[in-house]
C-alpha cells in the first residue's frame, strides 16, 4: 500500500489493482465546512488531471481533479448523508471514490508523503 | 453591502491587519484590501453570531462626510431621497443611481448636526467619490474620512456586550434601529449607529482608526463577543435576504425590479428629479418585466451566483446569490426572474453543472430580521 499525492491536494491510495481517492487535511482546512460533495457515477471514466468531483463548501465550490486516469468502481455514499466526513477524516473516512488503474506509469509524477509535506509548507 | 471585484493592482491592508492576524483569521484580497475571510470556521462562526455577538471589521467600506450650502438639495438631485423627513439622529438606505436608474451603489445616509454622514460599499468608494464630486456642485465638500475605522457588532447579544462600555448622548436602549448618536468607548469619542448587515440587532461604531486595535480588543473581551469574518457576513445577509452590490445590484438592475422601492422615497417618486427618475417612476407604476426573489432549494447543493432558473424548459431567470444556510439547514438562493413566477411557492428548477435543482420562490428574509425598534 502507498499513497501519493497531487499538487491540486489530492491523495491517492494504491491497493493491488484500484486505488482510493480523497482531498487532504490542507484541502479540507482550506474549503472550510464542506456542505455537498458531488461524486461521479460508478463506471465513470475519468482521466487524469481531469474533473471528478465537485465539492460545496459554505464559501464557493471547488473542483476535485483525478489523479491518474481510471474507471470508478465505488464510491463514498456515506457523504451523501455527511459531507462534513470530509472536513472531520478527510484522509480516511471521508474518501471520494475508488478507481481502477489504468496506466500504472501516471503514478510516477506524483508526490510521496514527505515530498507534498514540504510542497504544502512551500505554499 | 459589500463586494468583492479586487483591485487587482495593489492590495492594501486595513487598520486591523496585524490585529486579524493575531486572531487567527486567513486574510484574502476582498474590495482591494487584505480582508479576514474567517477565523475558526464560516459555519461556527456564523451560529455564533446568531445566537450571541460577533464582531466585523468593515473598514475596507467608505465613510464621507457632506457639508456647504444647500446640502439638502444638492444631495436630493443625486440620490432619491427624501432629505426633508430625515431628522438629526437619523439613518436611511439610499442608492446611487446613473442616469438610466441602474444602480451605482446601495449606501447608508445620516444626519449629522451639520454634515451628512454616508457609509458606501468598500469596492466601489472609488467611482463613488468620483461620481458624487461630479454630480455634487462646487461648494459641497465632500470629506472622505480615511482615518476612520468601522466595526459592526450584531448579534441578540451585541447591545449587551456594547452597553459596558459605551456611553453616551443616550443610554443604547434608546437607540433603536436605523438611529445614531455619539458616545465614547474607552475614551475615544465614536458614532454608533443601530443597523447592521446580518437581520440581527446590532450595531455600526465609527471608530478613530489608531483606536480600532484597542476598540476591537475590549469588545472581544466580552464573553458575548468574537471576531467573525466575511464568509460569515455573507452567509448571514443571505439569510436576512439583504442584496450585495456587484452580485444582486449593478448599473443593469433597477431598484424597482430589486424590490428596493424604500430606497425611491415618498416624496420623489411623484416629484422625481433624481438621476433615473423618468424609467424608475414608471417602473413603479407599470412594474418590471423581472424581479428580484428569493428561492429555497432542496437537498444540500447550493446554486450559486450565475447559475440559470428554469419553468419546464424555459429559462426564466438567473441566480445573483446563493448558498448554503447554516441557520435553516439547506441551500438558499436570489435571484432575477420573470415576473410571472414571482409568487411564493412557485415551483422552478435550478441548473448547477449537469444537475435540474428543484426550487421554490420563497418570501425573504429567509430567517426572520431581529432589529431592535423599542421595548
Amino acid at each position: 500500500m502507498s499513497r501519493y499525492y497531487t499538487e491540486d491536494h489530492e491523495w491517492i491510495e494504491v491497493e493491488g489493482e484500484a486505488a482510493t481517492v480523497g482531498i487532504t487535511e490542507y484541502a479540507q482546512e482550506q474549503l472550510g465546512d464542506i456542505v455537498f460533495v458531488e461524486l461521479p457515477d460508478e463506471g465513470a471514466e475519468l482521466e487524469k488531471s481531469k474533473d471528478a468531483a465537485v465539492v460545496e463548501s459554505v464559501k464557493a465550490a471547488s473542483d476535485v481533479y483525478a489523479p491518474i486516469s481510471g474507471t470508478v468502481i465505488e464510491v463514498n455514499s456515506a457523504l451523501e448523508e455527511d459531507p462534513a466526513l470530509v472536513n472531520t477524516s478527510p484522509e480516511e473516512d471521508g474518501w471520494f471514490f475508488k478507481l481502477t488503474i489504468a496506466d500504472e506509469s501516471e503514478l510516477e509524477g506524483l508526490m510521496d508523503e514527505a515530498a507534498y509535506k514540504s510542497f504544502v509548507e512551500g505554499l | 453591502m459589500m463586494s468583492e471585484e479586487e483591485t487587482p493592482e495593489q492590495i492594501m491592508s486595513l487598520p486591523l491587519d496585524a490585529w486579524h492576524r493575531a486572531q487567527g483569521a486567513r486574510m484574502v484580497p476582498f474590495a482591494g484590501y487584505e480582508m479576514p475571510i474567517q477565523y475558526e470556521g464560516i459555519v461556527a462562526e456564523h451560529e455564533w453570531t446568531r445566537t450571541s455577538a460577533g464582531l466585523f471589521d468593515v473598514s475596507h467600506m467608505g465613510q464621507l462626510l457632506l457639508s456647504g450650502p444647500d446640502l439638502d438639495a444638492a444631495v436630493e438631485a443625486v440620490l432619491p431621497i427624501d432629505l426633508s423627513t430625515l431628522k438629526l439622529g437619523q439613518q436611511r438606505y439610499s442608492l446611487l443611481l446613473d442616469e438610466n436608474g441602474g444602480v451605482l451603489d446601495d449606501l447608508m445616509v445620516s444626519r449629522w448636526p451639520e454634515h451628512l454622514y454616508l457609509v458606501v460599499n468598500g469596492a466601489t468608494k472609488w467611482d463613488d467619490i468620483g461620481h458624487l464630486r461630479e454630480q455634487l456642485p462646487d461648494d459641497i465638500t465632500l470629506n472622505h474620512l480615511e482615518d476612520r475605522a468601522l466595526l459592526a457588532l450584531q448579534g441578540p447579544k451585541a447591545a449587551d456586550a456594547l452597553a459596558r462600555h459605551a456611553t453616551g448622548e443616550y443610554p443604547l436602549s434608546a437607540l433603536t434601529f436605523m438611529k445614531f448618536g455619539q458616545y465614547t468607548i474607552a475614551g475615544h469619542d465614536v458614532t454608533i449607529a443601530r443597523a447592521g448587515y446580518t437581520g440581527e440587532d446590532g450595531f455600526e461604531i465609527s471608530i478613530a482608526a489608531d483606536a480600532a486595535e484597542e476598540i476591537a480588543t475590549l469588545l472581544c473581551g466580552e464573553p458575548e463577543v468574537k471576531p467573525i469574518g466575511l464568509g460569515a457576513r455573507d452567509s448571514l445577509r443571505l439569510e436576512a435576504g439583504l442584496p450585495l452590490y456587484g452580485h444582486d445590484l449593478s448599473p443593469e438592475t433597477s431598484p424597482i425590479e430589486a424590490g428596493l422601492i424604500f430606497g425611491i422615497n415618498k416624496r420623489r417618486r411623484t416629484e422625481g428629479g433624481y438621476p433615473g427618475a423618468e424609467r424608475i417612476n414608471r417602473e413603479i407604476v407599470e412594474g418590471t418585466p423581472r424581479k428580484w426573489v428569493g428561492l429555497t432549494l432542496e437537498g444540500r447543493l447550493p446554486a450559486r451566483e450565475g447559475a440559470e432558473i428554469f419553468a419546464g424548459d424555459t429559462q426564466i431567470g438567473v441566480v445573483t446569490s446563493g448558498g448554503f444556510s447554516p441557520t435553516l439547514g439547506h441551500p438558499i438562493a436570489m435571484g432575477y426572474v420573470d415576473s410571472a413566477y414571482t409568487e411564493a411557492g412557485t415551483a422552478l428548477e435550478v441548473q448547477v453543472r449537469n444537475k435540474r435543482l428543484p426550487a421554490r420562490v420563497a418570501k425573504m428574509p429567509f430567517v426572520q430580521h431581529r432589529y431592535f425598534r423599542g421595548s
